[in-house]
């Protein structure tokens, strides 16, 4: 059957969707790049990019309210659109985490390392992984991969508590540590946002494969 | 509680062709059943049924069973005009008598009289006030009704069938050829209505049926795909075929 008008807009909303993930992702990527190997220059670029995915945001709503009010879709066409607005506002969310980051590299990128960084990049590898899935999940239409990404969310929060555990200590033994301990607290709880609003999304993907909604640990749908 | 109407394997035949297969389905009281479909899914055939109106043309037979308030409508002893009073009618196409608006309102309950059934007079305002009427007619209850305007007239083609006091009614695109605000006039009187009749309400407009009913019935090519709460078949419906037809992608 010839592909209706309203199934073209709903591609290329997604498509404006994947490339706002595309730029969130690299975002968060960087953010910790920029973290780990003291480099304030990436940092700094960075701001640009969230610049990007803000206007991106903006642009999508206004795709999806006016999508919405012309077509008063039904069924599956609004499910996705729902989803893709409440996607929409968590990607922007993760992309303001990913500036907490940069803003805290540039300031440790001027200070002495406070320890080796051992936890924070497998914690950003474990948050970024679970963002990575949960748009594929999206992308492929895939609930069984967003559940799966649903269920690593208690992992991630593990890991903070075990950096923040860490860091306490060293705040406690010395009085100087605390700014730098301080920012890397603050980036691990960042990066446990991005594990949360990144099993958001694989929600949503739920409700907009299967009409369920999984949230809260309550379930509801058909 | 209790069925108003329920269907137990009904299907209709015109000669050897099906266009109902086997329906089951149960109607409760005081709701808005929204039958939506494409051309030629059994919809109006359905409608028709419940008040028996397709056997008013030959060729026409019927098989399986159609009960209201637990009674079998074809059953050999149902009388067809008393259950066409309990199950009143709205066309398409507004037909007013060619007659004042007020004798339009009136005439059912006076031929009704004839049968041994009492009228009140009363029973113009009250009816013209429930299919929201009343405010623009007052005053000109004794001019023609081929004067009022196509949403007026499909307005008193709904007071007309209210008139007979009938405990269902049966809507077949009321709202077709209306403009929207006379449409939001027609569905706003359907969902005060509700509150005493059964409503069946057959829509080519799937919006309509969204916004106004409760549950919703999806026939396609005279069998009956799927029924369900009007919230679940248009956020999540079971069946692809419904999807695709409430999506837009066929019908």
């Amino acid at each position: 059957m010839e592909q209706r008008h309203f199934d073209r807009e709903l591609l290329e909303l997604k498509e404006k969707l994947l490339l706002m993930a595309a730029k969130v992702e690299q975002l968060i990527k960087q953010s910790v790049e920029a973290l780990i190997k003291k480099d304030a220059a990436l940092a700094q670029s960075l701001f640009a990019l969230d610049k990007e995915v803000d206007k991106l945001e903006i642009d999508i709503e206004e795709d999806a309210i006016a999508l919405i009010a012309r077509h008063q879709p039904a069924a599956g066409d609004l499910r996705f659109l729902i989803g893709a607005i409440k996607i929409n506002n968590d990607l922007e969310r993760i992309s303001d985490h990913g500036v907490n980051i940069a803003q805290s590299a540039i300031r440790l990128a001027a200070q002495p390392d406070l320890k080796p960084l051992i936890d924070i990049p497998r914690m950003a590898e474990f948050s970024i992984g679970m963002l990575k899935d949960s748009l594929d999940s999206f992308v492929n239409n895939d609930p069984d991969k967003a559940r799966a990404v649903c269920r690593s969310d208690d992992k991630v929060d593990d890991l903070k508590d075990q950096i923040f555990r860490e860091l306490l200590t060293y705040m406690m033994e010395k009085q100087d540590s605390i700014g730098r301990a301080m920012d890397l607290i603050l980036v691990s709880r960042n990066l446990e946002r991005v594990a949360d609003l990144s099993t958001n999304i694989s929600e949503e993907e739920i409700y907009i494969s299967e009409a369920k909604i999984v949230k809260h640990n309550v379930q509801k749908g058909k | 509680m209790p069925d108003k109407i329920a269907l137990n394997k009904f299907s209709v035949h015109y000669g050897p062709d099906p266009l109902l297969q086997e329906i089951d389905l149960e109607i409760q009281s005081n709701q808005i059943l929204g039958v939506i479909g494409p051309s030629g899914s059994g919809k109006t055939t359905f409608l028709r049924a419940l008040n028996r109106m397709n056997e008013l043309q030959p060729g026409f037979t019927a098989s399986g069973r159609i009960m209201l308030d637990g009674e079998d409508i074809y059953g050999l002893d149902y009388d067809a005009v008393s259950l066409r009073k309990k199950v009143g009618m709205v066309f398409a196409m507004p037909v007013p008598l060619p007659m004042s608006i007020h004798e339009n309102i009136i005439y059912g309950p006076k031929l009704s009289a004839g049968r041994g059934w009492k009228y009140d007079e009363a029973v113009v305002e009250s009816s013209l006030k429930a299919a929201f009427l009343w405010d623009e007619v007052r005053d000109r209850l004794k001019t023609s009704a081929l004067r009022l305007s196509g949403g007026q007239q499909q307005r008193l083609c709904l007071a007309r069938t209210l008139a007979l006091e009938p405990e269902v009614i049966l809507l077949d695109e009321p709202c077709s050829g209306l403009d929207p605000v006379s449409t939001a006039k027609i569905e706003e009187a359907l969902t005060i209505l509700k509150e005493r009749y059964t409503v069946i309400l057959v829509t080519n407009n799937t919006k309509q049926a969204a916004r106004v009913a409760d549950r919703t019935a999806f026939f396609l090519m005279g069998k009956l795909v799927e029924e369900g709460t009007t919230q679940q078949m248009f956020t999540a419906p079971k069946d692809k075929r419904t999807s695709d037809y409430i999506t837009g992608r066929f019908g």
